[in-house]
């Protein structure tokens, strides 16, 4: 047995696809192409992608609602094709922006509808339901009906949705878009409680958002094209991306440009600019030693040293390093 | 890569799908409850058309139980109309909603929360067309005499399992259609009202055209259940114990097809990602 919570091996899928003037060949479109990915027990996997890089295909393979065109695939060591129903009792999905359920019914009925198709006795559901609508602070418009709901309470009453089945592992779609700050907040606050509250659960979780994968993923994939590219933690994926370090130093004014600095031993580039009546230098350093060398010629200079940062790279970098686009400009490319 | 999977006990496979029912159906009940205006679209609006046929058989001087022919159409008609639209092109709009697919991808699996549609459908329905016949009988002053309640409730029980498992079939079907769901409810709508005999004895269309609409449970069960309510006076299509078994064996044929066809449907969707996409 898989000792996994997710497992895929060469994992593709493809489409048929009509011809069109966005698609004149008519060939079929590759939405996932070979992708191998080990999520363990009790990981906070996060999958980064632009829009149509396949992040949303591979969840639905994983919760068996796509079979693969080949490849294999597993959830808790049961295969999605062949063993959907012992993977559909162990898994729950909430999705961004999702609509489901009927505007008639109050928040709790319509969770205790859907903890009901999971098979959770009548008080043991309400139980639950209380406790995660109070974890979330919808309790008060528990007996508001559904379609009254801002899209803010709706996202967080389908995040309970999610979790009121106590799955053993939960896939999250991009579950904070179209939400306000706070909301989305909310959200991802709760999120890293659930995995907190009890060992060996595991969240896939796909974003659009880099400081959404930064702050909740212990490991994070870069998906694109239909392939995954990279998967470190995100101080690993950084790190990757990263040719060396990277230092902002401010000084007292300092006229004449930056040069002095270009040929010390271990400076790869250097800039220099005025600012506020102080020199801003930005350094790119082969390592972090090197650091010691501009601040020793910046002291030949007689200039004082007002501030030293080592600038850290952030996802968006990586992902630029990675993909050799940004992020918006991968979206922008594959048009809509 | 796969585990060996421990197969779910049939009881606890029974009680989710009792669970499941219960739960699919609540809406269903809650919806007849929180929105009141089926009491003006679904009695008001029917008795009209009922009072109209009941006007136009007085006019003629039909004999007394054609009211009740009328009256006792007017009552299946909800039935028909909540297969329908609330069984047949309900997936249809379950995906547009976005529930399809959590629908799918729950443990207690699409036919239980088909049956749960089903059953809240059956309920809210029975007591509309309950309250048609009190209707009839109150302003119409609707006569029978239901020569066998068994056999009665056997028909009515026989053509309800029959006419849901043919909407639950059709479910599945008109997903796949897609778009034309909405056209295939309307076009059903109007014909079946016609050949199943709604406001008049099916014998009247002739043996051979009454046979061929018998496909439709609704045809079989009306016949048999105005054979019961008007003993000795209705011209049956074909005797009451032949009607009685055409019902069992749709009841088995469409439950079983209702049964493959979600299977099918659901194999395709997967493969073919139906649900999830449109490329």
């Amino acid at each position: 047995m898989s000792t996994y919570a997710i497992e895929t091996q060469n994992l593709v899928r493809t489409f048929r696809a009509r011809k069109s003037r966005q698609h004149p060949s008519g060939s079929p479109i590759v939405a996932l192409d070979g992708v191998n990915l080990q999520i363990a027990p009790g990981e906070l996997f996060g999958l980064l992608g632009p829009n149509g890089a396949g992040k949303t295909t591979l969840i639905k393979i994983l919760v068996t609602l796509l079979l693969p065109t080949s490849g294999r695939a597993a959830v808790d060591g049961y295969d999605v094709g062949t063993q959907a129903q012992q993977v559909r009792e162990r898994i729950s999905m909430v999705s961004g922006g999702e609509h489901s359920g009927y505007g008639l019914l109050t928040v709790r009925e319509q969770l205790w509808m859907f903890a009901q198709f999971y098979g959770v006795p009548t008080a043991e559901a309400h139980a639950r339901i209380d406790r995660l609508l109070a974890i979330v602070g919808l309790y008060e418009e528990r007996h508001r009906k559904v379609q009254e709901l801002s899209t803010g309470m709706r996202q967080k009453m389908n995040l309970v949705r999610g979790l009121v089945s106590e799955p053993q592992i939960l896939f999250l779609d991009e579950p904070t878009v179209g939400l306000d700050v706070e909301a989305g907040r909310d959200v991802r606050a709760y999120v890293k409680t659930w995995m907190g509250e009890r060992t060996g659960r595991t969240i896939l979780l796909t974003t659009h958002y880099m400081s959404e994968a930064e702050e909740l993923c212990d490991r994070v994939a870069i998906i694109h094209k239909g392939k995954i590219i990279a998967a470190d933690t995100p101080a690993g994926l950084k790190r990757a991306a990263q040719s060396g370090s990277y230092f902002v130093l401010s000084t007292e004014r300092l006229d004449g440009g930056a040069e002095f600095l270009s040929g010390i031993p271990g400076v790869a580039r250097v800039d220099a600019s005025a600012r506020d009546g102080h020199t801003e230098f930005h350094v790119t350093l082969a390592d972090d030693g090197a650091i010691a060398g501009v601040v020793a010629a910046l002291a030949q200079r007689g200039r004082r040293i007002l501030q030293l940062q080592k600038v850290e790279p952030t996802l968006e970098e990586a992902f630029v390093a990675l993909v050799g686009r940004r992020f918006e400009e991968a979206d922008e490319a594959r048009g809509p | 890569m796969s585990a060996a999977a421990p197969a779910l006990r049939p009881t606890s496979r029974l009680l989710r799908t009792w669970y499941a029912v219960k739960g699919r159906s609540y809406p269903r009940t809650m919806g007849g409850l929180r929105e009141p205006s089926w009491i003006f679209y679904d009695i008001a609006l029917p008795l009209l058309g009922v009072a109209a046929f009941v006007y136009v058989y007085r006019a003629l001087g039909a004999p007394a139980h054609f009211t009740g022919y009328v009256i006792m159409g007017g009552a299946t008609i909800a039935f028909w109309l909540n297969v329908m639209w609330l069984m047949a092109a309900q997936f249809y709009w379950e995906k547009h909603q976005g529930n399809l697919e959590l629908y799918m991808m729950a443990p207690c699996g699409l036919a239980a929360i088909l049956l749960g549609m089903a059953f809240g459908g059956l309920l809210a329905t029975t007591l509309r067309a309950a309250v048609v016949i009190a209707a009839g009988v109150f302003l119409f002053n609707m006569d029978f005499t239901v020569s066998s309640w068994p056999l009665f409730l056997l028909l009515f029980a026989l053509g309800l399992v029959a006419l849901y498992g043919l909407g639950m079939f059709f479910s599945s079907l008109f997903l796949l259609w897609g778009r034309e769901a909405w056209h295939t409810v309307n076009l059903l709508q109007e014909p079946v009202y016609l050949v199943s005999g709604f406001y008049f004895p099916v014998r009247a269309l002739g043996p051979w055209v009454g046979m061929a609409a018998s496909v439709i449970p609704i045809t079989l069960a009306l016949d048999g259940l105005r054979q019961v309510m008007f003993p000795g006076v209705h011209t049956a299509l074909i005797p009451l114990g032949w009607e009685v078994a055409g019902l069992a064996a749709l009841a088995v044929l469409f439950t079983l097809l209702a049964l493959w066809m979600l299977r099918f449907m659901e194999r395709l969707a997967k493969q073919e990602g139906r649900l999830s996409f449109r490329w």
